[in-house]
């Protein structure tokens, strides 16, 4: 092969390495800038699920809705109640997942009797206060009650 | 990205001892005005990626042809277009069994296994003409049976994104799947020589003609060990011992686990003579359970404990004696004992910084050029400039692996992920550093460019396993309409986490912008709307 034509395949090739490089490092800065854990809602599809709720239930009409969490490192943080119980602690098949230094592994359970919810104490370390007393055992949440874990406040939310 | 400042904050006040610090900036710091770009799966993205990556495979081999004066003929682009048919069915079952999946590292892959490949078969190239000149037979091509491993590997790959549809399950089987490596891994130490050893090192089972290394399927298996065992674990190693320079050390009985590694670790440097393995075992642990405790003593303490072990070794153990001697002076016996090495800074001092291009080279000059010493080869012929760009690529495999651990919502994934990144990037480092002299020279294959079965293999079950944790990562909670295919049958491993975590606000939160999350990625129940 000709020098020049050597020397230019070379340098072309190298300009193609680094091109594809390139390439790939901006679609990882379009990346960036997009959510990394948190995922994208359509807003007003919560009804679509009503299907999951007990059909005797009426979708809940007169119990409560979703559990928020209002204070705590997950402020802000939703559940939808469909009648299933709610696992509240620090391990990972938790139904919330707690980051707070004052929970326990399994720490409480609210769950549903009736029309009514109530939570649960699992023996955690620091205990369960719902408003301020602590619960000892399974005590029934009135919607709008703080029900706090550690540095978490929790509500039931009609 | 996470800012380092916020994730600090963010580690002091609401982590403390016990959190993972990665968990938590994951839901804090990535709340950014323009979510909605994650849906989009970019998979077409992917795709061109590949393709262009087939384009500067193509244009190697063509250079390569050239180069050594072969005829160019249509065979050249017909290879092309089957190296891009083989990764494009690897693309479908991306599309297929993971559409969320991170659409940057497979096409790094791809690209640095095509270059290998051109390598290899160059290589191939002047093995065969030395043995023409010296009237020898033509040994075999490297590069077909190369071919044959990427398929294999290929297929397994595919296997895997199929059957594992939810990278939790892998936790159920963290202790088997510790066995299993730590025989993998011992194995070749107790088998007679004949069996496992080659040029020294014992890593191999060699039955019949086709030869194994055990250690690199081993990797994998220990790093799914680690990551299970330190999510059960992990108060373990966040008790807090004394403090120490601003260092929160751990007490002395904790120090157990990693006193076992260690001495795993030195097992492998001292009956299988292999500081590659061996260093890359310890190399797994330790980083996995610094990004599980966020404690820097950990480091510390295993570098300081390693260092000590490979000292000793260096004392007692002839080999590792010979390889630091190398390493020490890599011209002290360029005949015989340095030969390799000094070959090999030759080759890359002869390359500079442009290369003296692809196939105008002389990389088959340095012993085993095409498995342990590919980075010279790459290095000779493409130059510092190209070198630097191979090494970028590897970054980017890695460091998408970790963005993956930032983002994924449990902890398995998240220290899967991560240790999986590591796994690579200590490889690449281990092979990088010992061909330019930065640390002793070890037998360890690139991944995905050295010729070598077993790491090619196991470098895309990898892959593979980190497309599979981005893509639970990736994956928008509004997506479920459409549920991976055949994933119902894994249950999450309680009913109770079926329920469904939604963000409706949060302080901070650009627009009041309802986003919803599930807990740790669990799939929902279907939804009415389709993404695509």
């Amino acid at each position: 092969m000709p020098e020049l034509v050597l020397q230019l395949t070379r340098a072309a090739f190298l300009a193609l390495l680094w091109l594809f490089v390139f390439a790939a490092l901006r679609v990882v800065r379009s990346d960036l800038y997009a959510a990394s854990g948190l995922r994208a809602a359509v807003p007003g599809r919560r009804p679509s699920k009503g299907g999951a709720a007990k059909p005797g239930r009426g979708g809940g009409r007169s119990g409560p809705k979703a559990l928020i969490v209002t204070a705590g490192a997950l402020a802000g943080t939703r559940i939808a109640l469909d009648g299933r119980p709610i696992m509240l602690g620090r391990a990972d098949d938790s139904t919330l997942v707690l980051d707070d230094d004052y929970a326990s592994t399994r720490h409480a359970r609210i769950s549903q009797s009736g029309d009514d919810w109530y939570v649960e104490d699992l023996g955690s370390t620091n205990g369960t206060y719902l408003d301020r007393n602590k619960v000892s055992g399974p005590t029934k949440v009135p919607p709008g009650t703080p029900i706090r874990i550690g540095k978490t406040v929790i509500e039931l939310r009609t | 990205m996470v800012r380092p400042a916020q994730a600090s904050r963010a580690g002091r006040t609401t982590g403390g001892p016990g959190v993972n610090p990665a968990e938590m900036p994951a839901d804090r710091t990535a709340l950014r005005p323009v979510v909605a770009a994650a849906v989009s799966t970019r998979r077409g993205i992917e795709l061109l990626l590949l393709a262009f990556a087939a384009v500067i495979t193509t244009g190697a081999l063509v250079l390569v042809e050239a180069n050594q004066n072969q005829e160019l003929t249509l065979t050249l682009l017909y290879l092309g277009l089957a190296y891009l048919a083989l990764f494009a069915a690897a693309h479908v079952a991306v599309r297929r069994f993971a559409p969320y999946a991170d659409p940057v590292i497979l096409p790094c892959a791809a690209l640095l296994n095509g270059l290998g490949l051109v390598m290899i078969h160059r290589i191939d190239l002047a093995k065969a003409a030395n043995a023409l000149a010296r009237g020898n037979p033509v040994p075999d091509a490297d590069a077909l049976r190369q071919i044959a491993w990427l398929t294999l590997g290929l297929v397994l790959f595919v296997v895997v994104l199929w059957r594992v549809r939810d990278h939790r399950t892998l936790a159920r089987y963290g202790y088997t799947a510790g066995f299993v490596g730590l025989v993998l891994l011992g194995l070749p130490a107790v088998l007679p020589s004949a069996l496992s050893e080659v040029n020294g090192a014992k890593i191999w089972i060699r039955v019949g003609g086709v030869g194994i290394q055990p250690g690199e399927f081993a990797k994998i298996l220990l790093t799914v060990f680690f990551a299970s065992f330190l999510v059960a674990k992990r108060d373990l190693f966040t008790t807090a011992g004394k403090h120490v320079l601003g260092m929160t050390f751990p007490r002395p009985r904790d120090l157990a686990p990693l006193l076992i590694a260690w001495v795993v670790a030195m097992g492998v440097l001292v009956f299988e003579s292999d500081l590659g393995t061996s260093l890359m075992f310890f190399g797994i642990v330790l980083s996995m359970i610094y990004v599980a405790t966020e404690r820097s003593s950990w480091v510390l303490i295993g570098l300081v404990i390693f260092g000590a072990g490979a000292f000793a070794a260096w004392t007692f153990v002839d080999r590792v004696q010979v390889r630091v001697a190398a390493w020490l002076d890599p011209l002290s016996d360029p005949a015989s004992a340095t030969y390799q090495v000094s070959q090999g800074l030759f080759g890359m001092a002869t390359g500079g910084m442009l290369g003296t291009g692809l196939g105008a080279g002389r990389p088959d000059l340095v012993p085993l050029s095409s498995t342990d010493f590919i980075f010279t080869s790459m290095g000779e012929e493409t130059g510092l400039i190209g070198l630097m760009a191979l090494l970028l690529l590897y970054c980017l495999i890695s460091t998408r692996a970790l963005r993956t651990a930032l983002a994924v919502r449990d902890t398995f994934g998240k220290l899967l992920a991560a240790g999986l990144g590591f796994t690579l990037a200590i490889q690449v480092f281990v092979v990088a550093g010992g061909v330019i002299g930065l640390i002793p020279n070890t037998g360890q294959a690139a991944p995905f460019m050295s010729y070598g079965g077993s790491s090619l293999v196991a470098n895309y079950v990898l892959v593979a396993l980190v497309l599979r944790v981005s893509d639970a990562a990736r994956r928008p909670a509004s997506d479920k309409s459409r549920p991976e295919p055949g994933a119902a049958p894994t249950p999450p491993r309680t009913p109770l986490a079926e329920a469904h975590t939604e963000m409706v606000s949060r302080s901070g939160a650009a627009g009041g912008a309802e986003v919803d999350t599930p807990p740790h990625g669990q799939p929902t129940p279907p939804r009415g709307r389709s993404r695509e």
